[in-house]
């Protein structure tokens, strides 16, 4: 039961897989952002920017309305005049400028993306530069902001004409649903995609427990049950370092290669075989033998 | 020097090397300080403060860089241990975007455009700038024969609130008012706000409407132009045609270009995924949607222009001939500056 979801998850995950080719001719994972997380990123952005302009908009009115005598109008004063021009550049650079100024730094990302670990890339592995941003970045007015402006105003009653341009601009909404790389008309246009931009802390080394190659000796027909991907599942317990979990792999490995285990020496055994599956395998490896997982 | 010393004590040297009993993992902690130093660099460059990288640092990152790729092109080879792959993998993509990221900042990218960038952009693009200026033109005399035949039609043309009085048989006088001037410079700042936000918002539909093969660019252009057609044509019943002319050309000749030019950028990027030519379709609508983004960014610089001749030159200056003048003299000026501004040459790497 537990298998499937996890195997879905698997198989979603190697869809959204790529590789990108440094000029060093080293292949990189990359990981194409999930549509999901790309639509929260653009909510968490959506939000920020709401909020934001409201602030903006509230502090600005202030110093408008206090310094706002009876009387007079923006055409006599300066300063509420001067409010009211900034209220509309602010207006109009909170819409445009937002997402270009944040994608345009280092990280390639705004603020919500990187909440949520995605950051903008150039398709073709070169460099991302500053027109491909402005070009995806143009294209959001159709995709997001008209759609927005749309449903808030209430463009539906329109008739005949508002449901042909609900039709045409749903197009550009679900344009990401209908390609593999999850492209908004944006992304195509800039030669842009959204990709995952995962950070790894590094972790210690898993040898350096003290060698107990004499406590705990295994034979080749001991270490070639398993193969890679028992390897990785067991550095991971081990890594996790639950009691419980421990408990249930030691017994599986001792029940598959025969052994009988005392009590409270699970980590210290697991440990031994690790080092020496692993051992084990890498030597195979030096070699050109590789073992994918038990089956094979 | 005592705080770069400082900060390479940060990172912990390994632990003993020898103590590790697989030859994969004794590769790892030969190396693993390098990886921690090239990893603290990229840091800083994400989080944009490159000031916090010694100089040492900055010259030893390409090195550093191939030697983390390599080790990781080495681990993926000889190692099982998928947490430091894992970590090998992200520092190498994250290096990789930092190394071979933007070389160039806002302001060196702006420097760049206006020293020719942007006109090499408009020059690319030509033949959709031609089509565009037919089609804006062929709306104008669209709008112009629709009214000429029934003047019904101005009143569907025209959303209401946009005519103002100007309408079909209006008094002279009534219209010769609507093209005057304003008696002194206040509020004219909000209003040259409000024009440069309001049009700049039209021009980048213009553009981004151009996805469509260039079809909705196409109408937005006949249907702005025709309205503009209908105007003239009631101006011109009042014999007041070269008064509104010269009203419309002081901010004209400028926001009609960045009409132009927005539309055009549009149509490129449509013409090209109609017909992308040998190129596969995605990599020809990246080359056409890179150039028209320099376009439309030259657009929202020329309504800046647009906005204030509207909001304060055309407020202030009333006589026909001067207006005239102004207008004439900006629309050389464009013209000259994309048709003569030589394209920035392509720096080496």
């Amino acid at each position: 039961m537990t298998a499937s979801p996890r195997a879905a998850m698997q198989a979603n995950l190697s869809k959204r897989a790529r590789t990108l080719v440094t000029p060093e001719g080293l292949s990189l994972p990359l990981t194409v952002g999930g549509k999901g997380a790309r639509a929260s990123a653009l909510i968490l952005d959506l939000v920020i920017l709401m909020t934001g302009t409201i602030v903006v908009l509230v502090i600005l009115s202030a110093i408008g309305f206090g310094l706002f005598d009876m009387g007079s109008s923006p055409d006599t004063n300066p300063v509420l005049q001067g409010v009211l021009v900034m209220v509309i550049l602010f207006m109009f650079l909170a819409r445009y400028g937002y997402f270009l100024w944040f994608e345009l730094g280092p990280r390639a990302a705004t603020p919500g993306k990187r909440l949520v670990g995605l950051r903008v890339a150039a398709r073709d592995g070169g460099r991302l530069s500053a027109e491909m941003v402005i070009a995806r970045n143009l294209m959001r007015d159709v995709e997001v902001f008209l759609p927005l402006f749309f449903l808030l105003g209430g463009g539906q009653e329109a008739g005949v004409a508002g449901w042909a341009a609900f039709v045409w601009l749903a197009v550009f909404v679900l344009f990401p649903f209908f390609n593999k790389d999850a492209l908004r008309a944006g992304d195509i246009v800039a030669g842009t995609w959204v990709v995952e931009a995962s950070r790894a802390k590094l972790k210690e080394a898993m040898s350096l427990a003290p060698d107990r190659q004499d406590t705990y000796r295994f034979g080749e027909a001991e270490l070639s049950v398993y193969g890679e991907h028992e390897l990785q599942v067991l550095e991971k317990v081990l890594r996790d370092d639950r009691p419980g979990a421990l408990r249930e792999v030691a017994e599986a490995i001792t029940g598959k290669i025969g052994w009988q285990l005392g009590t409270g020496d699970e980590r210290e055994f697991l440990e031994a075989f690790y080092a020496a599956l692993r051992g084990h395998l890498e030597g195979n490896m030096r070699f050109g033998k590789r073992k994918k997982d038990k089956f094979s | 020097m005592v705080l770069a010393l400082f900060r390479k004590a940060e990172i912990e040297p390994p632990a003993d090397i020898e103590a590790a009993s697989l030859r994969s993992d004794r590769f790892r902690l030969e190396r693993e300080v390098e990886w921690q130093r090239l990893d603290r660099i990229v840091t800083a460059l994400e989080k944009n403060a490159p000031r916090r990288i010694s100089d040492e640092d900055l010259l030893e990152l390409p090195v550093l860089y191939r030697k983390t790729a390599s080790s990781l092109a080495v681990a993926r080879e000889t190692s099982l241990d998928a947490a430091t792959l894992a970590y090998l993998e992200s520092l190498v993509r994250r290096a990789w975007f930092q190394v071979y990221g933007p070389r160039i900042g806002l302001f060196g990218w702006l420097r760049r455009f206006l020293g020719g960038g942007w006109s090499a952009a408009v020059r690319a693009i030509w033949l959709d700038i031609c089509i565009a200026f037919a089609v804006m033109v062929a709306g104008t005399i669209v709008g112009w024969l629709l009214v000429d035949q029934d003047e019904r039609w101005y009143y569907s043309l025209v959303p209401g609130g946009m005519a103002g009085g100007r309408a079909p048989g209006a008094d002279p006088a009534a219209l010769q008012e609507t093209l005057g001037t304003a008696e002194n410079s206040d509020g004219l700042g909000v209003f040259a706000a409000y024009l440069f936000s309001n049009n700049t918002g039209v021009c980048i539909m213009a553009f981004a409407l151009g996805f469509a093969f260039g079809v909705p660019t196409l109408l937005l252009l006949v249907y702005n132009l025709a309205l503009l057609g209908a105007m003239f044509w009631v101006f011109q019943e009042a014999s007041l045609g070269l008064d509104f002319a010269a009203w419309l050309s002081v901010h004209g000749t400028t926001e009609l270009g960045a009409i132009l030019l927005s539309g055009a950028a549009g149509l490129h990027v449509g013409r090209t995924m109609a017909f992308p030519g040998d190129r596969s379709i995605l990599a020809a609508m990246q080359t056409a949607g890179v150039r028209a983004a320099q376009v439309m960014v030259g657009c929202t610089i020329m309504l800046i222009v647009a906005g204030l001749l509207e909001g304060y030159v055309r407020q202030l200056v009333g006589d026909t001939p001067s207006r005239l003048a102004i207008g004439g003299t900006m629309l050389a000026l464009w013209i000259v500056y994309f048709a003569a501004m030589p394209a920035p040459k392509e720096r080496e790497t």
